[in-house]
């Protein structure tokens, strides 16, 4: 897929791949051997109809391809942009086997952005069932799930605890890689099939689940996430400079610190950046921090092969000049008179055994501390889930993670007409996983609502 | 279907200092002692909190206090009545711990005058013998002065410049009453974090229990940047999920005085940038 010149890129937030035009676009769906039996569709977390869609954009039927799509994906834009297609569906494809698979990704953007650009296709909802559902969280999950229950004939509440919708869409990948205008539409796609989004309300903290119930709510889906920081629990963390990736992003993407002092929000980034960390997250971090004007090493514990982060991210931020240190991780900050970090401490690691995730676990070598300079500091070593909606409330089970309990096959939590999915569920994972997980769960739901249970 | 954030009375209650009532019937009837809003003025705005003075629950209104410094607390400060604000949400934070100490000192200063009125009125409640301390740089920044004779059983006034009451701060009110041989069964503070520091540095050799309301850097308010991070006992709380109430004896304030002064050179240049842009809109 073209992108955009390295040169362009480090000097602004504007999206890095540029898409298909419908020539290329048409060109790439004729590849495709339409598979009797389609690997591809068993890699989507929620197995769109990948032969079929492709077909139509083969034959220039952009429509029916995005309806196609819509049937089993109601945010095609962003799944297109940030799905890790090359471990899903693109990692299953066929002609992948002797070479070059189909770029079905960058097809599912192509047909969400033909949609954006000539207006928007109207979805059949069904007639109203007199269910009311709130789902709390507005992110991938949440969105997802209201989404499907909305198309189901429900009436559906959103309540989001920041002020814009969208979750971690919103507040957590940066512009280069998921415009936010592209978030709104989906959140306004949503909206049209009559989802109500109320910004500004935790519940746990404004209105309790109990309350919800109250206020009329036949079930209540819970999609809050991991958006709580880790930290290293290393000495000096709390110097100034010293970012969790969850605030470097917030006020980056969230309140636009990159267009200070137009937005009121600062974000400060120095002259040396180090990003600790070998995630999604962490390529976020250091391309953003590269763009504001920092020289930016990122620092990993292991080698490039264990990186978590997908390939293409990778390659993005090393063509933009982030630079990589592996093999090494932080033992402490090391800051000057004034409370500012001067420094990372590292340690050189070793690869030994594999680990409980088939990695080789890193090792520290003793003896081998060596000093990185850098005034600002980014934290990427994952996000823990966000439990607040049900803090205090004994009916739901947590577990030691502080992940929510659910029964694997309706995603319904140990309270009855209370449901969650995503990663409040598994822990940090991606935006597709949670929505798959949000579809089965709403279908759950609607088999609930529809006196499936003892309700 | 929910409160919009309508701003119902606004008074300049000393320099650059202003009292508003807001309309929030959602805040207004979960709030409790000690707990704190975060507002986003416009849409261009950051988040930032403030900490609930009062609450009317039957009349959905919240109200707060605050001092112009940034542009953030300069552009509230501009709103007029019927005005709305574009976002605020709350409560957050853990509530006070209020219930029967004994005899207790409330400390209060700067904008934090204010702040104590809502910790003096419930601690009073409870039964408490309330001394109230509050400090200033100069007279005219003394707040709810009137309102807080009348809950308290006594009040103490400092300001640095000696125009009204002890000349000096509240920390040298508290350690002289402490000197004469009165004892307190709790502290309270809130105010400037070097004024926190002193508090606690008194009341430390006493044993007293005292709890600072810390008030550091904060961006979503709910737990999720870790902005607020602070130091307490060694370990690392979140002031925004964790306080903002802690037990000052065990709080880092050197650290908290960093982190506060972390965007002093943004917040110059945000400042500049409003001048700049005010006539314009």
């Amino acid at each position: 897929m073209p992108k955009l010149s390295v040169e362009e890129r480090i000097h602004s937030f504007k999206e890095v791949a540029l898409g298909y035009t419908e020539k290329q676009a048409i060109a790439e769906a004729k590849r495709c051997l339409q598979c009797k039996v389609p690997r591809c569709v068993e890699g989507c977390p929620v197995n769109i109809d990948i032969p079929a869609f492709i077909k139509f954009i083969s034959e220039g039927r952009f429509e029916e391809a995005i309806k196609k799509v819509r049937e089993k994906n109601s945010l095609p834009a962003i799944c297109g942009r940030v799905c890790p297609q090359e471990t899903q569906c693109m990692g299953r494809c066929v002609r992948g086997i002797k070479g070059t698979p189909i770029n079905i990704g960058a097809l599912e953007r192509f047909v969400a952005d033909w949609e954006r650009r000539t207006g928007r296709i109207k979805t059949e909802v069904a007639p109203p069932t007199g269910r009311k559902v709130a789902v709390v969280g507005s992110g991938p999950a949440g969105l997802t799930a209201a989404a499907e229950l909305a198309k189901l004939g429900h009436d559906v509440t959103i309540f989001e605890a920041l002020h814009k919708p969208g979750g971690v869409l919103m507040y957590g990948i940066p512009e280069f890689r998921m415009p936010k205008d592209i978030v709104i539409d989906e959140i306004n796609y949503v909206k049209s099939l009559g989802v109500k989004i109320e910004t500004d309300i935790i519940i746990g903290k404004v209105i309790t689940l109990n309350e919800l119930f109250e206020m009329g709510f036949d079930a209540v889906f819970i999609g809050t996430g991991a958006g709580l920081p880790r930290f290293l629990g290393i000495p000096g963390e709390n110097l100034c400079g010293i970012y969790s990736a969850n605030e470097f992003l917030i006020r980056i993407n969230l309140m636009k610190a990159y267009r200070f002092p137009e937005y009121d929000t600062p974000v400060k980034v120095g002259k040396r950046v180090a990003v600790i960390g070998g995630g999604n997250v962490a390529m976020d971090a250091a391309r953003s921090a590269l763009r504001l004007g920092g020289d930016v090493t990122v620092i990993y514990r292991r080698t490039e092969l264990e990186m978590p982060a997908r390939r293409e991210e990778i390659e993005n931020a090393k063509e933009e000049g982030v630079k990589f240190l592996f093999l090494a991780t932080p033992v402490r900050f090391i800051g000057d008179d004034k409370g500012w970090v001067r420094a990372v401490e590292c340690v050189r690691m070793r690869l030994g055994e594999p680990d409980e995730t088939g990695r080789r676990r890193p090792i520290p070598i003793e003896g081998s501390e060596f000093k990185v300079e850098a005034d600002t500091v980014v934290v990427a070593i994952g996000q823990r889930p966000n439990p607040i909606a049900v803090r205090g409330e004994k009916s739901i089970k947590l577990t030691s993670h502080g992940t929510i309990v659910v029964n694997p096959e309706t995603y319904e939590t140990t309270r009855r007409g209370v449901f969650a999915g995503g990663d409040i569920v598994t822990g940090n994972a991606t935006v597709i996983s949670a929505m798959g997980a949000a579809k089965k769960a709403a279908k759950a739901i609607h088999e609930y609502l529809m006196g499936g249970g003892d309700n | 279907m929910l409160g919009r954030f309508q701003v119902l009375e606004k008074e300049t209650l000393a320099p650059g200092i202003k009292r508003m009532v807001i309309s929030a019937p959602l805040i207004a009837e979960k709030a409790k002692v000690g707990q704190f809003v975060i507002l986003r003025v416009d849409e261009y705005g950051e988040r930032f909190p403030l900490t609930l003075v009062e609450w009317d629950e039957e009349k959905g209104t919240i109200t707060v206090i605050f001092q112009e410094v940034g542009v953030s607390t300069k552009k509230l400060g501009s709103l007029k009545v019927g005005d709305k604000i574009r976002d605020i949400v709350g409560p957050l934070g853990n509530p006070s711990e209020i219930r029967y100490y004994g005899d207790v000192a409330v400390v209060g200063g700067g904008v934090g005058t204010a702040l104590v009125y809502p910790q003096a009125k419930a601690l009073k409640e409870a039964g408490n013998r309330v001394t109230t301390i509050l400090g200033a740089r100069t007279a005219e920044l003394l707040l709810l002065e009137r309102e807080l004779a009348e809950i308290s059983d006594e009040l103490y006034i400092s300001t640095d410049d000696g125009t009204k009451g002890f000349k000096g701060f509240t920390s040298d009110v508290l350690k002289m009453l402490l000197e004469e041989g009165r004892r307190f069964d709790y502290v309270f503070a809130v105010g400037p974090a070097p004024m926190l520091r002193a508090v606690a540095e008194v009341t430390r050799p006493y044993k007293i229990k005292t709890v600072a309301s810390l008030n550091p850097i904060m961006v979503d308010g709910t737990g999720m940047c870790g902005a607020c991070r602070v130091t307490v006992g060694g370990e690392v709380k979140f002031a925004c999920v964790d306080g903002p109430e802690f037990d000052a004896h065990q709080v880092d304030f050197r650290e908290l005085m960093n982190r506060l002064h972390a965007y002093i050179d943004k917040e110059e240049e945000a400042l500049k940038h409003l001048e700049k842009t005010e006539g314009r809109c």
